[in-house]
């Protein structure tokens, strides 16, 4: 693999995988600096309480510890999160809000040291009413989460259209039901990490597992009182992300504990119990669906009631909200809707970024309400969906049109054509004794990129060095989904250099350059689109420079070729790395700034609503089919046979392709089967994974995917993103099965066992 | 105490607390951080060495454990620079995403390969069903290890 040009299209190894499966690539979890202190934090004991004396002289007489910190050691505004509501304190200041909330740093010498300083903290706090339901929260006289707001209400957004509620009066068939979905926690196997420490000149530097390097930088600047000039973020690749590390976890507190800690480098690394505690989760949700259609089965009216709870802090609960309403119409063609949602402060964990971002909640209800629909109207689910799918050009269900790539209807037609559903209803009957089967479909999308009015953009940077190879500076983080590695193929594919002549720098503020995060199934997207640009000026000005080396050959007369451009005539070979000498240093660097389209709809959309996202131009869109059986003595729900058909544009390398979509359908399969992390009164009862329950690989079958190439035009090489959309159909889909098989359905997620055997017990109380 | 071991090839001796965790010996103090640790206790698999060829995890052991054993990290698996027939397949057949698992479940992999040179997928997946993967859904592994097994096979 290392010594060929990396072909667009074409199956290749990841070039990154081969320091990972020797074990010689470094995480941030696996530095180690010589003299370093360990750092860990005390976090709160309660869920709502104002803090009335932190008492830290005890943990500082612990032999090894070198200090303990509180809020008045953070200089700056001693706030994280994203504006408008950076509402997130480094270390707690005048309250508590939730369990995971930070109230002390520690750096010792020895983990010993740093457990035992952490136990011999004491707070004195006076303990306030809390609330833990996101609709209490929204009542009058509810607690305040945040006292110096009117209400609980982070966010709130409305998407209205036509008149749903007289237009349902009218629809032949309606369902309406409510859906409960859990609290997801990432579970990314590397746990926050990081290392810090201040140079001579002042600079604080920290090596940390993060999705977003350049944005962190500036909130560490702003939370610690220190110039963003004197803040450098490097990403390494991650240990896992999936939205979990969008954002500050522990870099404050690397960064806090530099600038205290004698000179030493610190390193923090959250146990798994610390990072179940105060880590971010996908927003538990409660939606409720009223959806009608006519005689015909066409899509009528949707009314969405939309509650995400956003825990203690606003982190990313804004925009998460904006997607959910965005996507909560679906794949559908509806004329007449009227959605709205809150996103509530409460004192529990916080919510943030996940995979799906929203769009995963809205969707498990909206499709198992079309699933129900379908049922109601005698329709076949697939032919339903179909039908009512939007093709290119249509007005989508919120109202801004789809101008682009729009392939819902061909992933539809697929799954209508593949034997797993020509052949269902023999294979629904053909059941084991004991054994009941079920198959459900889901059609899903998600928007590609920010929304219309966060800078969509992407600064790409490309070398060639000295010795004639060539570099990427990789502005956005690659956490796991191999966004470097196809950077490294879209390069070697323009300028013909094989994967062994290349190589990839990983997000560094002081050395890449500002590209946005690693989300919103945006990475290769808008990274790729610069990088083409970039590589072209590159190439050119190597052909430039070698035709004027070569008495100005033409350059139809010039080949590029791994390491060296020949000039076809005379067969004469010049090495890059002579061409290279020949450049100035400021010759030898390409850079393309990209900036991604974005809707320019505006009619009747509140502005709040824009700033956070809405709508989207780009979309990719999924249809997945799960066969599922239950067992009726134990309520154990398997998946047999599972089909993914994906329309996320054209594909660059369908191996990187799959993963992306089997990981995706596992992780979604663990949020639909058995992940369920528990909070009871803020109290976290799911403390590691002896409790938190992930998929393993007897809990999943083979899964079967196709790629439904529709090019998208303003996509590299036509794609779109991937990472989010194969991760949304698997609940509504195994849902839908499970509610086959059983004969009813279960309206809460996840869909346990217990939860089986309750609805299957049901029907027998009705028999 | 001194421990004296076998790691990776090579005989050594330590100076260190009996008590100390495994994990942290060869991450900490031998600088061998592709054993990774993910939740310290017993649940993930990321730990996972070989301890006389048999997978152990090396969160839940103590250096007195290893005392006079062999022992071979993920490190210890490339030999003179050539990848071990697992970590190629793992490589080839894109079995690593983030990674962070990847050499728990390599290390797994050899050692049902060991007991179990010709497993079928059905196998495979439950020799591995103690180590977590967040990212691959654990299909492209299954494909490594079964075309592992197939390679290994067409040597003996
Ligand atoms: S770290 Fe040892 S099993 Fe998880
Ligand atoms: S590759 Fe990321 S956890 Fe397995």
């Amino acid at each position: 693999m290392e010594n060929q040009i990396p072909v667009i299209g074409r199956s290749q190894p990841r070039f990154d995988a081969k320091a990972k499966v020797s074990g010689t690539e470094r995480y941030a979890a696996d530095y180690y600096p010589p003299g370093m202190l360990w750092g860990a934090v005390k976090y709160s004991d309660h869920a709502h309480a104002r803090l009335k004396k932190v008492d830290t002289s005890g943990a500082k007489e612990v032999p090894g510890v070198v200090a303990v910190l509180t809020c008045e050691d953070v200089a700056g505004a001693n706030r994280v999160g994203i504006p408008p509501r950076p509402d997130q304190p480094v270390l707690a200041d005048e309250k508590v809000r939730h369990r995971g909330d930070p109230v002390a740093l520690v750096l010792a010498e020895s983990k010993e040291a740093l457990a035992a300083a952490l136990d011999l903290i004491s707070i004195d706090y006076e303990v306030l009413p809390a609330v833990f339901d996101s609709q209490e929260a929204l009542m009058p006289g509810a607690p305040l989460v945040h006292s110096e707001n009117e209400n609980n209400i982070l966010h709130k957004g409305k998407i209205l259209k036509g008149s749903a509620k007289e237009a349902l009066k009218e629809c032949a068939a309606v369902v309406e039901a409510t859906f409960r979905l859990p609290r997801q926690e990432h579970a990314y196997l590397e746990t926050e990490a990081g290392v810090a420490w201040v140079e001579e000149d002042g600079t604080l530097v920290m090596i940390v597992s993060t999705q977003t390097p350049h944005r962190d930088r500036m909130e560490v600047a702003h939370a610690l009182g220190l110039p963003p000039g004197r803040v450098r973020i490097m990403a390494p690749y991650l240990g896992g992300g999936f939205g979990g590390k969008d954002g500050i976890s522990v870099q404050c507190f690397l960064g806090l504990g530099a600038l205290h800690s004698g000179g030493r480098p610190v390193k923090i690394w959250n146990s798994r119990e610390d990072s179940f505690l105060s880590s971010t989760k996908r927003h538990p949700a409660t939606v409720t669906i009223k959806l009608g259609c006519g005689a015909d089965g066409a899509l009528q009216a949707l009314c969405c009631r939309l509650f995400l709870d956003t825990g203690a802090y606003a982190s990313l609960g804004g925009p998460v909200l904006t997607l959910a309403l965005e996507h909560a119409g679906g794949v559908y063609r509806i004329p007449h809707v009227d959605i709205e949602g809150y996103c509530v402060y409460t004192n529990n964990p916080v919510s943030g970024a996940f995979r799906g971002f929203g769009a995963t909640q809205a969707l498990a209800a909206l499709e198992q309400a079309v699933d129900m629909l379908a049922v109601k109207a005698g329709l076949d689910p697939l032919v339903f969906r179909l039908k009512n799918a939007l093709r290119r050009g249509e007005e989508s269900a919120c109202g801004p049109l789809r101008t682009y790539s729009t392939g819902i209807a061909s992933c539809l037609k697929t799954i209508m054509d593949h034997p797993l559903w020509l052949e269902v209803r023999s294979w629904e009957k053909d059941a084991p004794p004991f054994k009941r089967r079920g198959v459900g479909v889901a059609a899903v999308l998600q928007g590609v990129g920010y929304g219309p009015v966060v800078p969509d953009y992407a600064n790409a940077k490309i070398e060639l060095l000295e010795d004639g190879r060539i570099r990427v500076y990789s502005g956005v983080t690659d956490m796991g989904q191999g966004n470097a590695s196809t950077y490294l193929q879209i390069a070697g594919d323009i300028l013909s250099q094989r994967f062994g002549d290349m190589e990839a720098v990983q997000p560094d503020t002081a050395r890449t350059l500002p590209s946005g995060s690693s989300s919103a199934s945006r990475t290769t997207f808008t990274y790729g689109n610069a990088l083409i640009k970039a590589a072209g000026l590159l190439r050119e000005r190597i052909l430039q420079r070698a035709s004027l080396m070569l008495m100005g050959a033409a350059y139809t007369e010039l080949a590029l070729l791994p390491g060296r451009v020949r000039h076809i005539p005379s067969g004469r070979d010049l090495p890059l790395g002579l061409i290279a000498s020949m450049l100035d240093s400021s010759e030898k660097v390409c850079v393309y700034s990209y900036v991604a389209p974005v809707a320019r709809d505006i009619a009747g959309i509140d502005e709040n609503f824009r700033n956070m996202g809405y709508p989207h131009l780009i979309f990719s869109y999924g249809a997945h089919l799960a066969r599922i059986e239950i067992d009726e003595i134990t309520g154990e729900v398997t998946v047999k046979s599972y089909l993914a058909c994906t329309d996320a544009g054209r594909v660059l390398n369908p191996q990187a392709y799959e993963q992306q979509v089997h990981g995706g359908i596992v992780q979604s399969l663990g949020y639909t089967l058995f992940e369920d992390f528990q909070v009871q009164k803020g109290e976290i009862l799911t403390t590691g994974l002896a409790t938190y329950i992930l998929p393993t690989a007897v809990d999943v079958p083979d899964l079967l995917s196709i790629a439904v190439q529709e090019e998208e035009e303003n996509g590299p090489y036509g794609m779109k993103g991937l990472g989010e959309v194969c991760a949304n159909a698997t609940f509504p889909a195994v849902a839908n099965a499970a509610a086959r098989a059983a004969g009813r359905r279960i309206f809460e997620g996840p869909l346990t066992a217990e939860r089986i055997l309750e609805v299957l017990a049901e029907e027998h109380k009705g028999e | 105490m001194k421990i004296h071991f076998r790691l990776n090839g090579s005989d050594i001796a330590i100076e260190t607390d009996p008590c100390r965790r495994v994990v942290d010996i060869l991450r900490e103090d031998l600088g061998l951080t592709g054993t990774k640790e993910s939740c310290g206790s017993g649940e993930c698999g990321a730990c996972t060495i070989l301890v006389d060829g048999e997978s152990r995890l090396s969160c839940l052991m103590v250096a007195g454990q290893i005392s006079g054993r062999k022992i071979t990290t993920i490190e210890g698996l490339v030999s003179q620079g050539e990848m071990h027939p697992v970590q190629k397949a793992f490589v080839d057949h894109g079995a690593v995403q983030c990674g962070f698992c990847t050499p728990g479940m390599v290390l797994a992999a050899v050692d049902l390969l060991r007991r179990n040179p010709h497993p079928g997928r059905q196998e495979i997946r439950r020799g591995l069903s103690g180590n977590i993967c967040r990212c691959t859904g654990y299909q492209k592994i299954v494909d490594a290890v079964e075309a592992a097994s197939r390679d290994t096979g067409d040597k003996e």
